[in-house]
């Protein structure tokens, strides 16, 4: 596994590569005047094609738009505040992933609510939060459930431990997002011209590339399934422009090392034991149906929705323009705050604030130098 | 000793105290001599001295390649090597919870000691204090160190120019990468070591040998690249560095493609940074190479301007980008 990360980055072949992308690029742009448009659906993808410089090097050739797939940055500010108001409650152990500590609320952080002395913990697997759960029989120990189709599994995992080690003080906060949903989404309100998807590489292993199909079969839109590695990226991204050229559509697998078309069978059967669809509300969207997963009737006492009854007012109003940042309508630097008002050690957004965000993205790794 | 594990009475002075030092410390650093009394006296070998002073709370104390006792010495002899001084003499003070086994603490002792006979350091005065249950972690050590400067051999800064060479001793982020691994936070098996380790043999050999060293710097928290930030800034100096050229050990480049890390900020605890005028900068590579802790050297960039007080990164494909200091990401204690 090791000698195949060192072949995948190496840099000759890299610009080789990089040279081969320009080339197909600018044919299309001699054919169609403007530059191809594609959009990295996932958050890891933005981040590490701003990291090795894939971005910069293509930004005449290619435009490439940040899409939707930052757990944080999607979940809408009511459901942030819920979460953290959470944390207000007596008795309490609040486990989550490390991102969301920082994320700022309508009042105040979990971040915030830690330093006034509350319990929250970050732990890097919801099982983790069980077995805290165990050593804490005295406490509720909620997750905060955020995350896509890779995250989801583990989550069913999580509530699986509780039941199999009789914990009856863990639960979790659920709110989880769909992939399909939120494509379809993007693609039927046009606000956008995509010519095609750089699909996400981990949640592929569990969707396969079958679960695609849709793309091709009802929009037209031709996608490539993609590794994190630089000559990954920039093979999905010739693929892609191949596509346009030759007038194909089609969903191309370039992560076959481990995605398969069926997608991970098992894991699928473990999420549907566990939750079921249900309408989700995204930053700057609004609701759309059946686009999370939620915790099944039958397991109800995992449910903390149900467990504690949190209400919150409707969250205060920023400039912050996460919102359409994460539709691909606008890039960090259109936003007022970027940079200025709004920094990694000071984040307004959620988009500034992950690792996977694409303000932190751009912030970290392609601010113009001056 | 009867008891296995420290209680409030081992701080009080008394009995238990005086026991616990001789046992522990007097025998590990053996310090008989300045231990009688209420401070160290020693003889200053030059007119200027170095001091530095450094806390240690790293979290787990015990991890792959070393323990907290390690780094609390190499940690202040490295911070004296690097500034150009030879590092003479540490003083330790430790602030120990209750309740922690002193089978621990003496191998954490013992590791001192055994660090501080290869930096050819003396542990001439120590201090012990022992908190309740739950207001520490485990174990904390401040150590502070002097070194005396030796006019002949030093480092000049001010002389920091255009073409200059930027070279790091071995490969970055592995003192982050065990530590991650050993709090089981990488959620994989990692077999990386810490590079925890005292330079100060390695720089006294490129010191004694070598003319124009500009500056010398340890990376640790931040990484290499928020320590060359601060040079650059320091020293309104524009650097570029290139990615191909950074030692990196595939399992720690591994563990941070999965996890999202960048090497180039994850700690190191044994690698330092030298900025030398160009014409040597073969004459330092040939020098660490020679030497066990600096094998993996490379020259990785250059001085490339004045005035701007930027870092620059030139990628795997041949483009460049600004590079800042660590902001905003969420590290564990690591040193």
């Amino acid at each position: 596994m090791q000698e195949l990360l060192s072949k995948f980055s190496d840099s000759t072949l890299s610009r080789k590569l990089l040279d081969k992308v320009q080339e197909a690029a600018e044919e299309f742009i001699r054919l169609n005047g403007r530059r191809p448009a594609f959009m990295e659906v996932c958050g890891s993808h933005t981040m590490a094609l701003a990291q090795k410089g894939v971005k910069r090097a293509l930004k005449d050739h290619v435009n490439l738009i940040s899409g939707p797939g930052c757990p944080v940055c999607v979940t809408d500010q009511k459901s942030i505040d819920a979460m953290i108001k959470l944390a207000e409650g007596e008795n309490r152990i609040i486990c989550t992933f490390g991102d969301m500590i920082r994320v700022p609320g309508t009042e105040f952080s979990l971040m915030e609510a830690k330093l006034e002395g509350k319990d929250i913990r970050v732990v890097y697997s919801p099982p983790d939060a069980v077995k805290i759960a165990e050593e804490n029989p005295d406490k509720e120990v909620i997750f905060l459930g955020i995350g896509f189709e890779t995250t989801i599994p583990v989550l069913g995992v999580a509530i699986k431990e509780a039941m199999d080690r009789g914990v009856r003080n863990f639960s979790m906060w659920m709110t989880t997002k769909l992939v399909e949903p939120i494509l379809r989404t993007l693609l039927e309100t046009k606000e956008l011209n995509i010519d095609g998807f750089i699909l996400p590489g981990h949640v592929s292993i569990v969707l396969g590339k079958n679960d695609y199909q849709y793309l091709v079969d009802e929009y037209q839109v031709p996608g490539v399934i993609s590794s994190f590695e630089t000559v990954g990226m920039l093979g999905s991204i010739y693929k892609l422009i191949r596509q346009l050229l030759e007038g194909r559509v089609e969903i191309e697998n370039n992560y076959s090392a481990v995605v398969t078309d069926e997608g991970n069978i098992e894991t699928k059967k473990l999420i549907n034991t566990f939750f079921k669809p249900v309408d989700e509300p995204w930053r700057g969207i609004g609701v759309i149906p059946d686009s999370g997963m939620d915790i099944r009737e039958e397991y109800d006492r995992f449910n903390a929705r149900k467990r504690f009854n949190i209400t919150v007012g409707e969250p205060g109003k920023t400039k912050c323009r996460c919102g359409e940042i994460i539709r691909g309508l606008v890039t960090p630097e259109e936003c007022p705050l970027f940079a200025k008002a709004c920094t990694p050690s000071k984040p307004i957004g959620p988009c500034m604030v992950s690792s996977e965000g694409t303000c932190s993205a751009h912030y970290l790794y392609m601010r113009e130098d001056s | 000793m009867k008891n296995q594990r420290i209680s409030l009475a081992h701080g009080d002075g008394g009995e238990l105290a005086h026991n616990l030092i001789q046992d522990v410390f007097v025998q590990a650093f053996g310090h008989n001599d300045q231990a009688r009394f209420d401070s160290a006296i020693i003889d200053a070998p030059s007119a200027r001295l170095a001091v530095t002073t450094d806390s240690f709370v790293v979290k787990p104390i015990f991890f792959p390649g070393g323990n907290i006792g390690k780094i609390a010495i190499a940690g202040t002899v490295n911070d004296l090597a690097v500034s150009g001084a030879v590092p003479m003499y540490l003083t330790a003070a430790f602030i120990i919870e209750e309740g922690f086994k002193i089978n621990d603490l003496k191998e954490i002792v013992r590791t001192m000691a055994s660090e501080a006979e290869k930096a050819n350091v003396r542990v001439i005065a120590g201090d012990t204090k022992v908190v309740e249950r739950g207001s520490i972690d485990g174990l904390y050590i401040n150590t502070t160190g002097v070194g005396f400067v030796d006019p002949d051999r030093t480092v000049n800064p001010e002389h920091i120019e255009t073409g200059d060479s930027i070279i790091i001793s071995g490969t970055i982020g592995d003192h982050g990468v065990a530590i991650l691994g050993a709090r089981g936070e990488l959620g994989i098996k990692s077999d990386v070591n810490s590079d925890c380790a005292a330079l100060n043999g390695l720089i006294d050999s490129i010191l004694k040998n070598v003319d124009g060293v500009r500056i010398m710097r340890d990376p640790t928290r931040g990484g290499l690249a928020t320590t060359l930030v601060e040079i650059a800034e320091d020293f309104q100096v524009t650097m570029e560095i290139v990615e191909e050229q950074i030692p990196i050990q595939k399992q720690v480049q591994g563990a941070c493609d999965i996890l999202g890390y960048d090497p180039l900020y994850l700690a190191n605890e044994g690698k330092v940074i030298i900025i030398v005028k160009k014409e040597n900068e073969a004459k330092v590579l040939e020098l660490l190479k020679q030497h066990e802790l600096g094998r993996d050297a490379r020259v990785i960039g250059h001085i490339t301007g004045k005035g701007k007080g930027h870092l620059h990164l030139k990628t795997g494909l041949g483009s460049t980008r600004r590079l800042n200091r660590l902001s905003g990401m969420m590290l564990p204690r690591i040193c």
